[in-house]
């Protein structure tokens, strides 16, 4: 298995209370990953500490490691800037900024220092046709983002995270607010974003899960029961816990 | 709707108090039309061409120069409290940790100083501005006076409004990298500048409407000063002076009437540019 990112016996508290104990888990490169539980199993909060979104909540702290490219991305003179540029996000409601369509995709550029028209022109086309929205908006570009449905808002904010060419995008529960139609558009995408990128996604749907990803970690009150290949655990959990999950006999 | 009465009417209780919330409206509302009548009643046949007449004088007792006054007045107060109050909200905000003590001693203070009668701001703006730094009786140091007047009003409205800013546009900005900064000035303030703006609104309809803080500050000199260390009166001041004197009652009602159509025309104007600023 060829890693892209993984984490070493990671904690995190939040005050107190701890929310992971001791997560180790390699995500390969290319592949979708789906991180599956009941709620307050800690499977968000392992999301956010892969891009340090963690960092934004007070009272916050983390031991052992996180690897990307081989460094541990929670070392001292890590660019967190850099950082979340290769490691996007996407959240669970659509949140795209109160302004055009064209200013919230050329946002990210922007920031990392692109200023050409021609360039920031280009980027935004890309990154909506990569996000199978160019069709529905190029001729309101100028219009503002909060005039779209909720689930081209989401593929909005999809195009956005691609706009800054990351190499992993992670998801969290990205489909949760959205209609069964919205949601089955954002999972042929991430699909076939497989191919360039690499997924991480939070699912409480089973069944997206089944459907869309390689791979499949469960969690369960912070811990990490059961982390295989995605129809192997659904046809041969190896944990009772994990099989009582998936079966619908709690969470 | 008699099928409604008849409900009323079975219940005296609530009869009564439908009775008395209408009349409470209707009150409420004929006070104010009255008031707006009588003004623009007394006021409207004194205003005259020499009323506006560049230069002041006993005979003409022009308010021109007292409304350019006005303008710099407002000008000046809010280039000098927008900046500071705005600074000051996006710091409680965006920077301050919760529940850290130096906020709570802020939010005391801008409370404190938002309860202040305005005479008592007058007082200090001429004992600090006027005599300790001997600025004199002068446009900068009622400008300056007002300020602080207003100041903790725009901190309070310009702090709401960014606290209204949805905590996941500053998660989308973080998320593709920006830095604070960035987030703070790209995303949050402009989703905020309605609020702000409402904020402002209110300011200017305060610094317009100020007499008492004014008097003791800039002076009731009526002409337009040839520098901001000059004196001058703005026009509640102006009319102020009029009526206290008694010799001018009708241009006093006529200076009323420009006073409510300039601050309705602000109002108007700063509705206008929220709502094209707030657009996209």
């Amino acid at each position: 298995m060829n890693a892209i990112i993984e984490s070493k016996e990671l904690k995190l508290w939040y005050g107190d209370y701890q929310v992971l104990k001791s997560i180790s888990m390699e995500i390969p490169e290319h592949e979708i990953t789906a991180l599956i539980g009941p709620s307050g199993c800690g499977k968000s909060t392992f999301l956010k500490t892969l891009n340090r979104m963690n960092d934004l909540v007070e009272n916050v702290r983390i031991a052992g490691e996180v690897n990307y490219n081989g460094h541990n991305i929670y070392a001292p003179n890590v660019d967190v800037t850099s950082l979340r540029k290769e490691i996007g996000m996407v959240f669970q409601k659509p949140n795209p900024f109160p302004m055009s369509i064209y200013d919230n995709i050329a946002y990210g550029p922007r920031t990392h220092g692109i200023r050409s028209k021609v360039k920031l022109d280009e980027i935004v086309e890309q990154s909506l046709r990569s996000a199978a929205l160019w069709d529905e908006v190029k001729d309101r570009l100028k219009k503002s983002a909060l005039g779209l449905s909720g689930g081209q808002q989401q593929r909005l904010c999809i195009a956005r995270a691609i706009s800054v060419h990351p190499r992993i995008i992670c998801m969290d529960e990205s489909t949760a607010s959205l209609d069964p139609i919205s949601t089955s558009k954002i999972e042929d995408l991430v699909t076939e974003l497989k191919s360039q990128y690499t997924v991480i996604m939070v699912t409480h749907n089973m069944q997206q899960a089944v459907r869309i990803s390689d791979r499949c970690a469960f969690f369960l009150l912070g811990e990490l029961v059961e982390y295989s290949r995605t129809d192997e655990m659904f046809s041969r959990p190896k944990n009772k816990k994990t099989e009582d999950y998936i079966t619908g006999r709690f969470g | 709707m008699s099928k409604k009465l008849k409900e009323y009417i079975r219940h005296p209780g609530s009869l009564f108090m439908m009775i008395l919330v209408i009349l409470a409206a209707c009150i409420t509302f004929a006070v104010l039309l009255f008031l707006l009548a009588y003004i623009l009643v007394k006021g409207i046949p004194q205003l005259k061409p020499s009323l506006f007449a560049l230069e002041y004088t006993t005979e003409n007792v022009s308010m021109l120069p007292a409304i350019i006054n006005t303008l710099f007045m407002t000008l000046i107060s809010l280039l000098i409290a927008v900046p500071f109050g705005i600074f000051s909200a996006i710091y409680l905000v965006e920077y301050a940790k919760r529940g850290n003590r130096f906020v709570n001693i802020i939010r005391l203070t801008t409370e404190t100083l938002s309860g202040i009668p305005s005479i008592v701001y007058g007082l200090f703006g001429m004992l600090f501005f006027v005599t300790a730094l001997k600025w004199g009786y002068s446009l900068l140091a009622g400008a300056f006076t007002l300020a602080i007047m207003i100041l903790p009003l725009i901190m309070r409205t310009t702090e709401e409004a960014l606290k209204a800013v949805p905590d996941t546009f500053r998660e989308g900005s973080f998320g593709l990298g920006a830095g604070k900064l960035r987030t703070v000035f790209r995303i949050v303030l402009p989703a905020a500048v309605p609020g702000i703006l409402a904020g402002i609104i209110l300011a200017v309809g305060r610094i317009v409407g100020e007499t008492a803080a004014l008097i003791y500050t800039s002076g009731t000199v009526a002409q337009i000063p040839s520098s901001v260390f000059g004196s001058g009166r703005t026009l509640a001041v102006h009319m102020y002076n009029l009526s206290s004197e008694g010799l001018h009652m009708n241009e006093s009602y006529a200076t009323a009437v420009v006073l409510l159509v300039l601050v309705t025309g602000i109002n108007a104007l700063s509705g206008f540019a929220a709502k094209k600023l707030s657009q996209i």
